[in-house]
């Protein structure tokens, strides 16, 4: 199936149906499969059990960029193809990728605590990931204060893709600048430096969060969909009535 | 005179006149500043040490504070029709009208911050450092804040929203101008690096504000 056939949201709204309580059943599998690894794998001789959140840390920082990726790649959709499907994933995906990135940042602090002995520091990659916040923060305002579905959908794409300009900056900020967050350690020119006891859990967390940001997502998707179909009736249901009053 | 020299004289004009308030920008720059000693504290030493950052603050949030009329006014009236259908190309309209929105509203900012600084204990020699960085770094606010004042026009929304927008954007703005002063006032890092970013930073709205609002106004407007 092409994904302009796609298009056509009653098609769309079956190919969801169909296939979200298996994604469901495949994030709750792969969910608990992570989590039971991740409390099997060892501690850090130096961190001890802290070293843990790191499963929810590192993934959920993963998902929130990879939301703001997908509504550059949405945004495109809106204002080039013009596919009407594009403006609802990128609607969709807005709250979705805010909790994660406000995720990243509550676990991260958590876990900033005990080893760096404070929850926050103005450190570049800490400061960047607060940016990516604020920049969904605004695209949410976007949705709330547009009166015209289509006209805000049109507007948040191209914040989204202006936007777009903090992930580099996200994701080199450890090698531009000399910061206490560490420096990338599994994707990097040669290869991952974390032991294999603690990358393969880490990656099944990774793909189990995955999972669960495309169900949500699917899932939002679905609900914007109704939500606007649900509108549109009202609005005719009103005209009726309008035209039955006079 | 081109058609784009034309509009930037076009907007000067208007922005001095009876309803413009070109100068409005720099009376609020003034009070912001004034009122800070008031809520930290008159203490000369830490005005001394913070009044950089002080002075940059104050400059942001006045230059943000005319971009919401930026294109409502023209809009209103009719004349951002024209600007789009005319031969010049949206981008350099957009273009023209921020450079004229810099003249007006961000350079007597410049220029009226080394007697700010006076009030905040600002050294002499600092003073013409911060100048020089508000005058590297304010092109900057100036052409993010055209994407944020081009979505709230097409949203038919100012004010908050248009803050709510741009000033995350301008984030980088604020560390890089802030840390080229201290570099140059109280040190020990070289003041090279964080200006020459800042340069780089407003050569790059540069060319991607007018394009990311251009693309706003005409689908915001059609």
């Amino acid at each position: 199936m092409a994904i302009i056939d796609l298009a056509n949201p009653t098609r769309f709204l079956t190919l969801a149906n169909r296939v979200l309580p298996w994604l469901a059943a495949a994030t709750a599998l792969l969910f608990a499969v992570g989590l039971y690894r991740a409390m099997g794998a060892p501690d850090d001789y130096q961190q001890g059990a802290t070293v843990k959140i790191m499963f929810l840390h590192v993934p959920a920082a993963w998902l929130g960029m990879f939301g703001w990726s997908l509504m550059s790649v949405a945004a495109l959709g809106t204002l080039v193809w013009r596919h009407p499907l594009a403006d609802v994933a990128g609607k969709a995906a807005a709250p979705i990728g805010a909790a994660f990135t406000f995720i990243c940042l509550v676990t991260g602090a958590l876990w900033g605590r005990p080893t760096w002995g404070t929850y926050w520091v103005w450190d570049a990659r800490l400061t960047s990931m607060l940016v990516l916040l604020l920049l969904y923060l605004a695209v949410l305002a976007l949705y709330w204060t547009a009166e015209d579905a289509g006209r805000g959908a049109r507007a948040a794409a191209i914040l989204a893709l202006v936007g777009a300009v903090n992930l580099p900056i996200i994701k080199f900020s450890v090698d531009w600048w000399n910061t206490l967050h560490q420096p990338a350690s599994v994707f990097r020119m040669g290869g991952a430096t974390i032991d294999s006891s603690i990358l393969t859990p880490l990656l099944i967390m990774a793909l189990a969060f995955s999972l669960l940001f495309v169900t949500l997502h699917l899932a939002a998707m679905r609900n914007e969909i109704l939500r606007r179909r649900v509108r549109t009736m009202q609005l005719m249901q009103a005209q009726q009535l309008a035209e039955a009053g006079t | 005179m081109s058609a784009f020299t034309a509009l930037v004289a076009r907007d000067m004009r208007l922005a001095v006149r009876v309803g413009g308030g070109a100068l409005m920008g720099a009376l609020f720059f003034l009070i912001v500043v004034v009122m800070m000693p008031f809520a930290i504290g008159p203490d000369l030493n830490l005005l001394a040490r913070i009044g950089p950052a002080i002075l940059w603050l104050g400059a942001l949030l006045a230059s943000l504070l005319a971009l919401d009329r930026l294109f409502a006014t023209d809009y209103e009236d009719g004349s951002l029709d024209l600007l789009m259908m005319g031969p010049l190309p949206l981008e350099a309209a957009v273009a023209a009208k921020a450079i004229a929105h810099w003249l007006t509203t961000c350079l007597p900012l410049v220029i009226i911050s080394p007697v700010l600084g006076l009030m905040l204990n600002v050294e002499l020699r600092a003073m013409g450092i911060v100048a020089l960085t508000l005058l590297a770094g304010t092109p900057a606010l100036t052409f993010i804040g055209l994407i944020g004042a081009a979505l709230s026009v097409a949203l038919r929304r100012g004010g908050l929203l248009l803050a709510v927008l741009v000033l995350p954007l301008t984030i980088p703005v604020l560390i890089f101008g802030v840390a080229a002063a201290n570099a140059a006032i109280v040190g020990p890092a070289p003041f090279g690096p964080p200006f020459t970013i800042l340069c780089a930073l407003s050569l790059a709205s540069l060319v991607l504000g007018p394009v990311a609002a251009a693309a706003a106004l005409r689908h915001g407007l059609e």
